[in-house]
């Protein structure tokens, strides 16, 4: 789904359209109007000058393709495709990855350094670029630097992989794919009436019976209080 | 480019620099009363229901960064236009000071994306000098700034709980959303310790106060301002309707460099620079507000030299930019095993905690240090962005789960599993004004603007360094008592027992403090400068101390008071 689509869908998907729109709109003169989310254009709220920065890092190409594939192959070990949802290539990780390295210049020499390193690895024990030996040839590589012994922990296989682990988990779990595979709920327009009672139940917890007394009431939420009787 | 400066023909009432929380409520109050207003602001026009600024409801995607910090110090989908560093405005540091400062330019000021913890100071955080010997006492006591607090509360909207709390003053509250999960737990734990939780009290309407706004619709996300005006920003809730009255002349991307002041030494308006052409203006004004935050205003006012103001203006007593300081602020993380693989359900609720911990111990006088603290909580299932799932190797470690999913789908699988179980505590204290820590002008530096810039002298005491302590002694009872691990090492002595650097906390205060003598402050108790009746500051600057409350309430309730003293002497043409 583009992100146009999801807006929509934001809007027309049932429950969240509904609430949305009673709980904005108190009158005509609300700023939000359904219109306002559906017609919505590129961009996600960047300056000026944010923007231009995101056109010169786009502008720009940091890995070769050669490396590009590398972290694919990388990418996709780590989070690879399974019965409950895709992989990572097809989460757009490695484009996300080429995106972040360009965007924390940080990133850039560890990324480099470590894929080198990988294909040392492979040059030396399989004679061939890492991209180029077979998927058992591969695995061995990566299970070395993925399990390492202790004493190797700190050494620069390992530490490469944990730091390319980390951009592409997070790569994957910022992604749509990603969110949908995780089950997250949230960001949406909604009204937030407590824990479900059958986890709390779960749990062992309640809420205070003095507490819900005051506590905002889903039914009137869109009422403007009244002081009239209330009394500090 | 021609250096001439330009001269606005019209003279104003009132001029107000500024248009966070002090400059909004001026710049309301004063337009509803029929004054012709200048509010210039340094930052651009912003408004969170514009398409174009917008950042609410986005997803990570959206963002090429996934969100990340990189252009943004607290994420990309974060409303501040501004941070720590903003190019080409430096500010320079003393010796071994480490302050911080924040700054947002955009109309609103920082009030777009603050965390809306709107708490009233209580009877003591006035006169704590009565207390504890220290410091000093403000001129003012709570029964003085009251109704305001009570007007504000009517005005801009603010949720919690009536407690009948020492020092905690209840005030008129919308109702209070219920706890989300891992705040029942803390609670629990926190209990046992004798730390109290209750409801927190954030300006988010969860009903509306009026017409205008939308009721809260539960996003998680005020940091992002909102473009339903459900929380509080100066930009949708006061600037906005202040300019819909016709009397406000709105200035935007306006850098006011001085102010500037006649022969008998009274102001007359300000001189400023337009961002977009670069060129020098003048606004005149019978009043000017400065209420471009305390240490924006302490510099205006220590750069408008003259002949009669050789230390700058209002500054005959040399206390401006003295008497700085910040809360202070210490943290830990935790983990929450009993959440591990939990249930699934939209837990974003409203943009901030819904329980927070009162400081507990006024009546203590065995700590070590005088001054408490609050704690604010954060945790539960939020939206994931950059950095989400770094290291979940580590936090299976903790739970002696040696299953060792390094890659694959194991792996995916624990990132699952772990969601929405950490979460953290986070310390905000009061620390004690000291006329030894403050901001100054730095003559060797300018900023691209050729404005001399600010430099910062900045200890913390040893006070703050045993309220730090304290803070983490808490944190650690707590998260025993509830079942849950505190991560990472215990910061300790090395570290100030992870005390922030002053500034990191952004309550930055005190810098114009308020006083009856003319000798030792710099406004009196309406934030009317001693030395020129007709210049008020409304920002935090006038703060003879920050309590443990954040600050931001009282500096309404304390613009409303001013601006209430200031239309009473425009109307009986005493300025
Ligand atoms: C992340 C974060 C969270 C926070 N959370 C809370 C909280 O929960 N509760 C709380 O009480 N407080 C909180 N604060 C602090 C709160 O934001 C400030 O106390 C409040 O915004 C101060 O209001 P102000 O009017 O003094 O200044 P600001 O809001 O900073 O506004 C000052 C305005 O003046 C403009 N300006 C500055 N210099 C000039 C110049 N020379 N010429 C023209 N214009 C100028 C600026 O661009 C700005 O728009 C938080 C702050 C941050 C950053
Ligand atoms: S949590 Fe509520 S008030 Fe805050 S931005 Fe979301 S909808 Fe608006």
């Amino acid at each position: 789904m583009d992100r146009r689509e999801s807006l929509k869908a934001l809007v027309l998907g049932g429950v969240g359209s509904s609430l949305f729109l009673s709980s904005c709109v108190t009158d005509k003169k609300s700023p939000i109007v359904e219109g306002d989310i559906i017609e919505e254009k590129e961009g996600y709220g960047r300056t000026p000058a944010e923007e231009k920065r995101d056109e010169d890092l786009y502008s720009k190409t940091f890995f070769s393709k050669e490396e590009m594939a590398t972290i694919s192959i990388l990418a996709d070990i780590i989070i690879p495709e399974d019965e409950e949802s895709v992989s990572a290539t097809e989460a757009g990780v490695p484009e996300f990855i080429e995106f972040i390295v360009k965007d924390i210049p940080e990133h850039q020499i560890p990324m480099r350094g470590g894929l080198m390193w990988i294909n040392r690895e492979s040059n030396k024990h399989f004679e061939a670029a890492f991209n180029e030996i077979s998927k058992e040839n591969q695995m061995e590589i990566i299970d070395n630097m993925a399990y390492p012994r202790a004493f190797e922990e700190n050494s620069p296989g390992p530490v490469f992989f944990r730091n390319i682990r980390n951009l592409v988990v997070t790569g994957y779990f910022t992604s749509e794919p990603g969110f949908k595979y995780l089950d997250y709920r949230g960001n949406t327009p909604n009204v937030w009436d407590g824990v479900p009672a059958y986890v709390l139940e779960k749990h062992g917890m309640k809420y205070d019976e003095g507490f819900l007394k005051v506590a905002m009431d889903p039914a009137t939420r869109n009422e403007v209080m009244d002081w009239n009787n209330y009394e500090v | 480019m021609s250096f001439q400066i330009k001269k606005q023909s019209t003279k104003y009432d009132v001029c107000i620099v500024g248009s966070g929380a002090g400059g909004g409520m001026a710049a309301k109050l004063l337009a509803d009363a029929g004054f012709k207003i200048a509010l210039l602001e340094a930052g651009p026009d912003f408004d969170p229901a514009n398409k174009e600024q917008r950042t609410q409801l986005r997803w990570p995607w959206e963002s090429p960064r996934r969100g990340a910090a990189t252009t943004r110090p607290f994420g990309d989908f974060d409303m501040a236009y501004g941070g720590w560093e903003l190019e080409g405005e430096p500010y320079t540091q003393n010796g071994n000071t480490e302050f911080a400062w924040f700054r947002s330019r955009m109309l609103g000021g920082r009030t777009n994306h603050w965390g809306r913890i709107s708490l009233r100071f209580g009877p003591l955080d006035f006169k704590r000098k009565d207390f504890d010997g220290k410091g000093d006492n403000w001129p003012i006591g709570y029964e003085d700034v009251k109704p305001y607090y009570d007007k504000v509360d009517k005005l801009i909207g603010v949720f919690g709980t009536k407690e009948n709390l020492p020092n905690e003053p209840d005030g008129f509250f919308l109702p209070p959303p219920k706890p989300r999960l891992h705040e029942l737990y803390i609670k629990k734990g926190a209990n046992q310790a004798g730390v109290p939780m209750i409801p927190s009290r954030l300006s988010i309407l969860t009903r509306p106060v009026n017409k205008e706004r939308g009721a809260c619709f539960f996003c998680n996300q005020c940091s992002r301002s909102c473009m339903a005006y459900a929380d509080f920003s100066s930009s949708s809730v006061l600037v906005k309707p202040a300019v819909k009255t016709g009397n406000v002349d709105l200035y935007v991307n306006a850098m006011v460099r001085e102010v500037l002041t006649n022969g008998e030494g009274e102001a007359t308006g300000v001189s400023y620079i337009d961002k977009d052409d670069l060129r020098d203006y003048e606004i005149k004004a019978k009043v000017v507000i400065l209420a471009a935050s305390a240490c924006s205003s302490a510099r205006i006012l220590l750069n408008s030299k003259s002949a009669q103001h050789p230390n700058g203006l209002a500054n005959s007593s040399g206390v401006v930019g003295k008497y700085l300081h910040d809360s202070t602020g210490s943290s830990r993380m935790g983990f929450i095993p009993q959440l591990v693989d939990r249930e699934r359900y939209n837990e974003d609720g409203v943009g901030g905690m819904h329980l927070y911990t009162p400081w507990w111990l006024n009546d203590s006088k065995d700590l070590g240090f005088t001054r408490g603290y609050h704690i604010e909580y954060w945790g539960g299932m939020s939206m994931p962005a950059y950095g989400f799932g770094f290291n979940t190797q580590a936090l299976k470690e903790i739970t002696g789960d040696t299953s060792r999913n390094a890659y694959g789908t194991g792996l995916k699988k624990d990132v699952k599993k772990f969601y929405g179980a950490t979460f953290g505590m986070a310390g905000r204290g009061e620390s004690i004004p000291r006329k030894e820590n403050y901001c100054e002008i730095d003559s060797n530096t300018v900023d691209k603007y050729g404005i001399p810039v600010l430099k910062f002298n900045y200890t913390w005491s040893d006070e703050e360094v045993k309220q730090a302590r304290h803070m983490q002694d808490t944190f650690e009872e707590v998260m025993h008592n509830m079942g849950a691990v505190p991560l990472g090492d215990k910061p300790g002595k090395e570290t100030n027992y992870g005390l922030e650097n002053p500034g990191k906390i952004i309550h930055e205060v005190g810098t114009t403090r308020m006083g009856k003598d003319s000798k030792n402050s710099v406004v009196n108790e309406f934030n009317q400068a001693h030395d020129v009746p007709n210049l008020f500051v409304m920002d935090g600057g006038p703060f003879v101390s920050q309590a443990d409350k954040n600050p931001t309430w009282t500096i309404l309730a304390l613009a409303w008071r001013a601006t209430d003293y200031l239309t009473e002497q425009l109307k009986k043409g005493n300025v």
